[in-house]
């Protein structure tokens, strides 16, 4: 309910002015000063102003929210709001009234099927998000050695450009360097407003891959893994924005705009296969309990089987790509000798024509050499780092059931203590002790509460997840086959440039004799 | 060209030698047969015949055998491929090169090539063998012939002291100088030729365990977005089975081509070794011979010229085969790694295209689904 909202609005930058729908994006807009929706395509009335993150507010705050696949898609985080302004907003865009039917039972604690509410509401959003979005687009470039010797790192340039109003201006950059991104991972997935998201996982460390740019970034391999960690932190930083509910977190905003941010320091958990190894063990320590779930509904079951299947594939997968990138950098290497040797054959020869027509080989050879390098580079970036990013991802999502699985926890021994707290007061009832019992009453007030609370949090989170990991299926076949499509434009590039190759070449093999 | 008359153990050949096919390898076991084609002069038909390896070392036995065809050996002999072994140790295999891959095809193609140069050469064309190996319906003979000269150089260890011995002949001590040289180059370039067409194969592999692998990954369910990641995979792994075939087609063009081609060169050079070794020990034949005669006592004086006289005129001889046969495999030479540059190119440029209109065909299919 919007009264019970105890927090203030936060301020707006005079200068920022909403953004209109995308059709409007071009003209100003006079009610700028209003300054209240960062939501395109509705004019909300001036108290829908709390756009970001709430994590004080538990009820309502993601239950009426239904997934969609759109990136930087904003929410509101209350739409009871659009109850009240239900006149305001009836003559507007279609999808408003999606939102009205999801508000109407906002109320209620008891809404206990969020799920049969979604499939419809869900078609109708996202019929509307369609017209409206709006961009965030990252980039990290620019890495460059700062300091020297052991205690050297790199730093990143972090540039954003973008429309959204929550941010100070449109194109802004930052430096940050590596510990920046891993701190930016602790504090998000330490927020309990953003339990059951599947918050992408940060690169890993790397102390082999890091001591090597220590010591210089000039050789190949420093090249190559100073350029893989970039891209990476990139893929990092563009999954984080597309998600709706990030976006609006503050941490994010800092990361990307602030000229400097505290030193993160507790990323020691983050090395290596250490994040793999912390869901892990998250993982087992939740199948040990002792009070095991009942599941009323299977999906969760069987969401988490299906997730577990799906990362043996893709680590499969990658195990293939991995031999696939390998023997094309052999190749590499054995077009290289193999030009040499030509150029040597030819230099030997006394026949002109053929010494000629063998050096041109040699040539070509060179030539190849450097396509068949190419090549392996994007087998690489963009296959084994795409299935690499998604077997953690998936080891997120595998983290977000089991933040389920102790929210429940949490519910039942609340439940039980409750419990307890009923049998004393019984006790005392009997022992007649009426100090006593005053404060077993209050005692029994606030487990009732907290009780309600965790049962409701529980909900939440079982929503949150549900809508996470059907974002996460659109968001991985649409990943998946936007950087198949990248592939492919690359090979047909490189055939093109073969064929260009062999078509310079046969005149010259044809002219020897 | 040779114009002597040779002696009735010659005859002529009764097919047109540029005609010669080794068609098929057929496998019965341990056996490996080949089938063998040509057609007649007398433009009344073929000949087929099935011929194992052991049939084609008899055929060269023989043509080592010549000896009293004068200047036999300044003959630079056609190579024969080395004998094809399942289960090859790694040092054969080295050997064996291209030869040894496993496919049929590039060595049929070898052994063809090898008829045919003997079919073309005018000394070895004559040899009443040759006309034997391709036309007789029954297999010839499997009698061993008696050991010869001509045996491998590498056996002759205790000779190969011979090799750098000085020339008489600028002619002859340049060209094996070049030889020398050449055939170090050639042998390189054909080896480094196979390491690249093994590993396009290893690509073409590995492209094909992705293939499989992706479709490990479609499942048929109702959820639509798995549906959609479902569809995703079969068409990436189609995608891959398409850059499989392709890979497998530049490696098997860079076999038939330019790697038979390299092969065949370096085994040449190796022939040309051969017999320039051979002359050389003429050479020092006829140098001891001479020694001899000068030094010999009056009683063994006239045998000793005799000796001599032989020796020179068996050298004489050589050195004007030899001569011949060097222009020879100068000017051919040039003419075949031509056509095999041409031919490679030709193949891969023609697998290029297709590779692009496939590789189109996918993304236009990719871009186009939902």
């Amino acid at each position: 309910m919007a009264s019970s909202s105890e927090r203030n609005p936060p301020p707006f930058p005079a200068s920022e002015k909403p953004e209109p729908g995308l059709s409007d994006m071009a003209d100003g807009d006079s009610d700028s000063d209003e300054g209240a929706d960062i939501f395109v395509s509705n004019s909300l009335p001036t108290s829908v102003s709390r756009g970001v993150s709430q994590p004080e507010e538990p009820a309502d705050l993601f239950g009426q929210e239904t997934p969609t696949a759109k990136p930087n898609r904003v929410y509101s985080d209350d739409d009871d709001l659009f109850a009240e302004a239900q006149a305001d907003l009836s003559s507007d865009t279609p999808g408003n009234s999606a939102r009205k039917d999801l508000s109407t039972s906002s109320g209620l604690p008891s809404a206990r099927s969020p799920a049969a509410l979604q499939p419809t509401s869900l078609e109708q959003l996202e019929e509307e998000e369609a017209k409206d979005c709006f961009d965030v687009d990252v980039a990290v470039t620019n890495p460059e050695k700062v300091g020297d010797g052991m205690n050297a790192y790199v730093a990143y340039k972090v540039s954003t450009r973008t429309s959204l109003p929550i941010f100070k201006s449109k194109v802004f950059s930052a430096r940050r360097r590596f510990s920046d991104f891993l701190g930016l991972y602790e504090k998000l997935s330490a927020k309990q407003s953003l339990h059951g998201c599947i918050i992408p996982p940060p690169p890993e460390k790397s102390v082999v891959g890091m001591t090597k740019v220590k010591v210089g970034m000039d050789d190949p391999s420093s090249v190559e893994f100073v350029e893989k960690r970039r891209a990476a932190l990139e893929r990092y930083l563009q999954r984080i924005v597309a998600h709706p509910l990030l976006l609006q977190d503050p941490d994010v905003r800092d990361f990307l705009e602030r000229e400097d941010l505290p030193r993160a320091v507790n990323t020691q958990a983050l090395s290596g296969a250490g994040f793999l190894k912390m869901i892990n063990r998250a993982s087992d320590a939740v199948s040990k309990m002792t009070i095991k779930m009942n599941e009323s509904d299977t999906w969760f079951e069987d969401k988490f089987q299906e997730v577990d299947t799906e990362e043996q594939q893709l680590r499969k997968l990658l195990a293939v790509v991995d031999s696939l990138v390998s023997h094309r950098k052999e190749l590499c290497v054995n077009t290289a000798v193999f030009a040499k040797s030509m150029a040597m054959l030819g230099n030997s020869e006394d026949n002109t024509a053929l010494s000629r027509a063998l050096s041109q080989l040699a040539e070509v050879e060179d030539k190849m050499e450097q396509l068949h390098q190419e090549q392996a580079g994007t087998d690489f970036f963009i296959f084994a780092e795409l299935l690499a990013d998604y077997i953690r991802l998936l080891g997120a999502v595998r983290g977000c059931f089991d933040q389920r699985v102790r929210a429940w926890q949490r519910w039942q021994e609340a439940q039980s203590t409750l419990q307890k707290k009923r049998e004393a007061e019984a006790k005392l009832l009997w022992a007649n002790k009426p100090d006593k019992l005053q404060q077993a009453k209050e005692e029994i007030n606030e487990w009732e509460a907290k009780v309600t609370q965790y049962e409701r949090d529980f909900d939440r989170i079982g929503m949150t997840v549900r809508r996470e990991v059907l974002r996460f299926e659109k968001e991985k076949a649409k990943d998946f086959k936007s950087q198949i499509i990248k592939y492919l434009e690359a090979m047909l590039q490189s055939q093109q440039r073969l064929v260009k190759f062999w078509e310079a070449f046969l005149p010259e093999a044809k002219a020897i004799a | 060209m040779m114009q002597e008359e040779v002696n009735e153990a010659t005859s002529v050949l009764s097919v047109y030698g540029h005609t010669i096919k080794v068609t098929e390898a057929l496998q019965d076991g341990d056996t490996l047969t080949f089938i063998i084609v040509s057609q007649k002069l007398s433009g009344t038909g073929e000949y087929h015949v099935d011929r194992t390896y052991d049939d084609f070392e008899w055929l060269q036995q023989h043509l080592y055998a010549q000896e009293d065809v004068p200047g036999i050996q300044g003959v630079i002999f056609p190579p024969l491929p080395m004998r094809p072994q399942a289960n090859a140790s790694a040092k054969v295999m080295k050997q064996l090169g291209f030869l040894g891959l496993g496919e049929w095809q590039p060595y049929c193609k070898a052994l063809e090539t090898f008829l045919r140069q003997v079919a073309a050469h005018c000394i070895l064309s004559k040899n009443k063998a040759m006309e034997v190996f391709l036309t007789s319906i029954d297999p010839p003979g499997r009698q061993k012939v008696k050991r010869n000269i001509f045996n491998r150089l590498s056996q002759a260890v205790g000779e190969l002291r011979k090799e750098g011995h000085k020339d008489v002949d600028e002619f002859f001590q340049t060209e094996r100088d070049h030889n020398l040289v050449l055939t170090g180059h050639a042998r390189t370039a054909a080896e480094k030729f196979l390491d690249v067409a093994l590993t396009e194969q290893k690509i073409a592999v590995a492209c094909g365990h992705f293939a499989a692998a992706l479709q490990i990954c479609v499942e048929n369910g109702d959820d639509p977005e798995k549906r959609a990641f479902s569809r995703v995979c079969a068409k990436l792994s189609e995608v891959f089975d398409s850059i499989k075939k392709n890979m497998m087609s530049v490696a098997v063009n860079d076999m038939n081509t330019l790697g038979l081609g390299l092969d065949l060169d370096w085994r040449y050079q190796e022939a040309e070794r051969e017999m320039l070794f051979r002359r050389t020990c003429k050479l020092v034949e006829l140098e001891n011979a001479r020694k001899n005669a000068e030094r010999a006592k009056p009683v063994k004086k006239s045998a000793m010229e005799e000796v001599k006289k032989a020796a020179e005129g068996e050298f004489e001889q050589i050195c004007k085969v030899a001569k011949q046969e060097i222009v020879k495999l100068n000017q051919e030479r040039v003419g075949t790694v031509q056509k095999s540059l041409t031919q490679w190119c030709e193949q891969q440029l023609q697998t290029a295209k297709e590779g692009a209109d496939i590789f189109n065909q996918h993304l236009q299919a990719f871009k186009a689904m939902a």
